[in-house]
């Protein structure tokens, strides 16, 4: 079977993925997921940087800093890596900067005396301090202010744009699930939270966002439908939706997640722990449960929400009708139609009975002609062949 | 004809999107060969290092430093740090006492100046002026010289709206007689010191209540009238006598306490004063803008204001001052507004302003001007700061960091064009010029905006970017879906591309539209590294839709007409069989029927 084939089928639902009529399956999956972040949240902190909490500050000075004053200084508190928290730079000619998590004052003495002995010069020769964040309570109120109120304007947005505060509800939590598991990620991990960390977290939200967005378009769009023929449920619909964009999701994911990967993969080789790659693996996490969220749990999330809205539930009604009067159309004209006759979905795929089908899913069949098509959206036959006999002026390049 | 304008379109929308990249790069080449610009983006502090600037606070008075003042210090000079431009400076608090500014390339000494200075703005009354430097008769009388000063005059502003002083209300209790400022807690004891002798028109003068609510400005405390004369003190004298305002550090220890008079210079040395105490201090301003004066007929003038907004106390009291001075004989009708202790301008009232709109003329260049309005409106800074060390900080990062990320996002887009080539044939391509397009734009503006904005480019940035190449593939799929959707469907390639691009954009618009609003919210709201996260964010999402818009839509647009694609080429991506499209039998002419799709949007016969 080719991806093309694939993407193909789930257009015209002869296949489809039943994200929604097995939407309990995948809540109690993200639930699980969320618990465990949660938990992990409970039992390993946050390890925050130095950016956020202060820390200990150490300064060499030295005529002669040799060129590996970096990996000296590194190696001298024990921590050859970033995750550690340590922060080495060169300040001027002749100093060393160390910045690490804050020490009592029987390590800052210590860890001075070492840093004095590493680098062969007199402990009066190192200062030792204590810094504040740099990251303030002030940035993080200011953040998280700018979020909330980002929230609020995008469930406004959200819900003028779709005409229904719920599809905008559906997208926030499908967000709010998205960054819990990728915080959690984070306290499991044990990685060291920077401010690069946070603006991960801001990429991962604005990407999870976007992504949800792009699905729930293409809902709006199947369930206006549905609302104007009454042919399909809004569960129908709403899963046909998200399978008619399945093949946009796979292929969105894969080419935000190859750069990202490829950041990864060169940065475990080639440069160890690192900004870059906690900053890759935040990115990576978030996009892939980003996409995940956007295609099995915002959807169906909506779905949930407006099951009991009355026009949904009357809707419901008119597609059941709709579905049993063709099905026993289709079972009286059991004679498959001739070929080149007009009538030219129908030879091509009969309802029902492929494996992989949902039959609650199944798109209905047109009947009138112009509508002769593969979802039964409408489609002017001029649009697809242009109208009849007319004239047609060769194209410029072509005339003598 | 449809089809003609749509291809019209197409081609003056790729011809506009080459003439805005051919301005750009014009507008490098004219910022590296006639200012200081660079063809490369600017790095960040992680990434290239910068400057290290650590201030101490300069304490006066045997007072101490809070750890609360120094964090609302600190505060202040990350918005003053951010109001210069996009730079992702790192502020800190060292040992509890210091401030520690990490930034970003070579700050200028303007530039230093302006992070570090207080920017005290406090209203005082005058009480004597004489000339900045000694005269030949050291025996300065202190009242009644000429005002050498600058020449600046209190602009009333045209509106009178006289409601303040009415709302004014708490005490109504006219004041026996006496102008004195009298708090409204009655415990403090009003003024021993009957300032009626110098100025009897100022009794006069019907005010209601100065009230100088006790807690702040302090005018109401028991040292009495701020305006009064009975405050020189022979040593007051005697100092002022001793000033010579055309020495460097002539100001060094001076004490300036906002509850007694003092002595000071004029900005540029030339007048020296002794001033009461502060009657408006500098935290009553809400707003402040720097701009042209204006003439009561509305011209411009070329001299250069500062405009100020007072809160309501600060109106109120910006008031009372103006009421009770206008009727005080030169130069005690003049108050002067002093930064960082030195008088700026001291203008005398011509008439009460009661709407708390003040403002300041002076020698300043508009530059000058905005930069002081800009630390006016952020707030003065507790304490003043000495600059202790300046000093070039290394890059935390390693250079390599930046190198293989670097590598890695070329092996990414190598990734992503195998991987776009393969999904959507000969289309894949289209992706590839677009995201090709976009990453031009992007370097383009980050490199124009570094020299700008100073706008730099730290790691989370770099990322930033990296991830954008995903959202910016985004939009191509989305329509390229589309396209094939609309083919699925049965339409011709050129009506599937019209059809889609309808359907398309509104999802890019829309999804685009939310990122842009993520963007604008963090920028305007949040401070230092979300903000550069805030402002790629926005360029980025820009870039996005100005391509899709105007180079991918084009070019597909024109791309379809050729027969390569018209005619659903197997490697075209767009061949309507591999999508599974209708078939249809349709009448191809001289009685030839054919069950492909119909490969001309009009001519050959319609179906069935």
């Amino acid at each position: 079977m080719k991806f093309s084939d694939l993407g193909n089928d789930l257009y015209t639902g002869r296949r489809a993925v039943p994200v929604v009529p097995k939407r309990k399956t995948f809540y109690i999956v993200s639930l699980v997921l969320m618990a465990i972040a949660i938990a992990g949240l409970g039992i390993n902190k946050l390890n925050l940087g130095l950016e956020f909490s202060g820390g200990s500050e150490f300064r060499v000075t030295s005529t002669s800093l040799p060129s590996d004053y970096e990996f000296k200084a590194r190696d001298t508190l024990g921590a050859a890596n970033d995750t550690q928290g340590v922060r080495v730079s060169k300040l001027g000619a002749n100093t060393v900067r160390v910045q690490t998590e804050r020490l009592n004052d029987a390590e800052s003495a210590r860890v001075a005396g070492e840093l004095a002995k590493a680098f062969e010069v007199s402990t009066d020769k190192v200062s030792s301090t204590f810094i504040g964040p740099s990251w303030g309570d002030s940035v993080t109120k200011q953040a998280l202010r700018a979020l909330i109120i980002f929230l609020v304007l995008v469930g406004v947005v959200l819900a003028i744009y779709f005409r229904n505060w719920k599809m905008a509800a559906a997208a926030l939590l499908a967000l709010a699930h998205d960054l819990v598991i990728t915080v959690g990620i984070y306290s499991f991990t044990g990685f060291e939270v920077s401010p690069a960390t946070m603006i991960g977290f801001l990429t991962v939200l604005g990407y999870s966002i976007y992504d949800t967005v792009v699905v729930f378009d293409k809902v709006r769009e199947n369930t206006n439908d549905a609302f104007a023929n009454g042919r399909l449920s809004f569960a129908q619909a709403a899963n046909l939706a998200v399978n008619q964009t399945m093949v946009r999701s796979i292929n969105t994911t894969v080419i935000g997640i190859l750069p990202i990967l490829a950041v990864l993969v060169v940065g475990a080789i080639f440069l160890g722990p690192g900004t870059l790659l906690d900053l890759a693996l935040v990115l990576f996490v978030g996009i892939v449960i980003g996409a995940y969220s956007s295609i099995f749990l915002a959807t169906p999330l909506l779905v949930s929400l407006r099951s009991k809205d009355d026009a949904v539930v009357d809707l419901e009604k008119r597609a059941a009708r709709s579905q049993a009067k063709r099905a026993k159309e289709a079972a009286a004209v059991a004679v498959p139609a001739g070929v080149g006759s007009g009538s030219t979905a129908i030879d091509q795929r009969p309802v029902g009975n492929h494996e992989g089908v949902v039959r609650g899913a199944e798109t209905p069949m047109a009947h009138e002609e112009e509508a002769a098509t593969v979802t039964g959206r409408q489609v002017h036959k001029y649009a697809q062949a242009g109208p009849r006999n007319q004239p047609k002026r060769a194209p410029k390049s072509r005339r003598k | 004809m449809a089809q003609m304008s749509h291809a019209t379109f197409a081609r003056r929308a790729l011809a506009g999107m080459a003439a805005l990249a051919i301005a750009l790069i014009a507008l490098l080449f004219g910022a590296n060969q006639f200012s200081n610009g660079s063809y490369a983006p600017k790095l960040g502090l992680d990434l290239e290092g910068g400057t290290q600037l650590i201030l101490a606070p300069r304490v006066t008075g045997g007072a101490t430093v809070s750890p609360d003042q120094i964090t609302q210090a600190r505060d202040i000079i990350v918005q003053r740090v951010d109001a210069g431009g996009v730079a992702g400076a790192e502020v800190t608090t060292q040992g509890g006492r210091n401030i520690v500014v990490s930034m970003p390339g070579t700050p200028t000494k303007q530039q230093e100046d302006a992070i570090r200075r207080s920017s005290q703005l406090q209203f005082r009354p005058v009480l004597a002026i004489a000339a900045g430097s000694p005269q030949p008769s050291p025996s300065a009388t202190p009242s009644g010289s000429p005002t050498p000063g600058p020449s600046g005059s209190a602009s009333p502003s045209p509106s009178p709206t006289a409601s303040v002083p009415a709302a004014n209300p708490a005490s109504p209790s006219p004041t026996n007689k006496s102008a004195i400022p009298q708090a409204l807690t009655t415990e403090a004891s009003p003024s021993p010191s009957a300032s009626t002798s110098t100025s009897p028109t100022a009794a006069a003068s019907p005010s209601p209540s100065p009230s100088a609510s006790a807690s702040t400005s302090g005018a109401g405390q028991a040292k009495g009238d701020p305006y009064s004369l009975d405050q020189i003190t022979p040593e007051l004298t005697a100092q002022f006598t001793a000033l010579d305002c055309s020495k460097d550090g002539a100001l060094e220890g001076i004490v300036d306490d906002e509850n007694k008079p003092m002595v000071t210079c004029d900005a540029d040395g030339a007048a020296k004063y002794i001033l009461g105490p502060v009657v408006v201090s500098g935290d009553k301003i809400s707003d402040a803008s720097a701009g042209y004066q204006t003439t009561p007929q509305g011209q411009q003038t070329s001299q250069v204001e500062i405009q100020l907004s007072l809160n309501s106390e600060g109106t109120k009291q910006y008031a009372d001052v103006s009421r009770k001075m206008v009727g005080l004989q030169p130069p005690q009708n003049q108050l002067a507004a002093t930064l960082d202790s030195r008088v700026i301008v001291a203008p005398s009232f011509n008439e009460a302003i009661p709407n708390g709109k003040a403002s300041i003329t002076g020698g300043f260049t508009i530059t000058e001007a905005r930069d002081l309005a800009q630390q006016l409106k952020f707030g003065a800074l507790p304490i003043s700061f000495d600059l202790q060390t300046r000093e070039q900080i290394s890059p935390t990062l390693g250079s390599e960091q930046l190198k293989y990320g670097f590598i890695a996002g070329l092996v990414g887009l190598l990734l992503v064009t195998i991987y776009s080539l393969l999904q959507y044939r000969l289309l894949g391509f289209v992706t590839i010029a677009s995201i090709v397009a976009a990453g031009a734009l992007t370097y383009l503006a980050i490199t124009i905006l570094g020299w700008s904005h100073n706008y730099r480019l730290d790691m989370a940035g770099v990322t930033g970017l990296i991830v954008a190449i995903g959202f910016t593939a985004d939009s191509f799929i989305v329509y390229f879906e589309r396209i094939r959707d609309e083919l699925r469907e049965g339409r011709s390639l050129e009506s599937a591309v019209a059809t889609g691009w309808n359907r398309a954009k509104r999802t890019i618009l829309i999804a685009d539209g939310v990122n842009f609003l993520a963007a604008i919210v963090l920028y305007v709201l949040a401070s230092s590294s979300v903000r550069g996260f805030a402002f790629t964010l926005g360029l980025t999402t820009l870039l996005d839709i100005l391509i899709v818009f105007f180079f991918t839509h084009p070019l597909v647009t024109l791309l379809a007409r050729r027969p390569f694609f018209h005619g659903g080429h197997p490697m075209s991506g767009l061949d309507p069989d591999k999508l599974g499209a209708v078939k249809k039998t349709s009448y191809a002419g001289r009685g030839r029927f054919t069950t492909n799709p119909p490969r001309l949007a009009g001519g050959e016969g319609s179906a069935s």
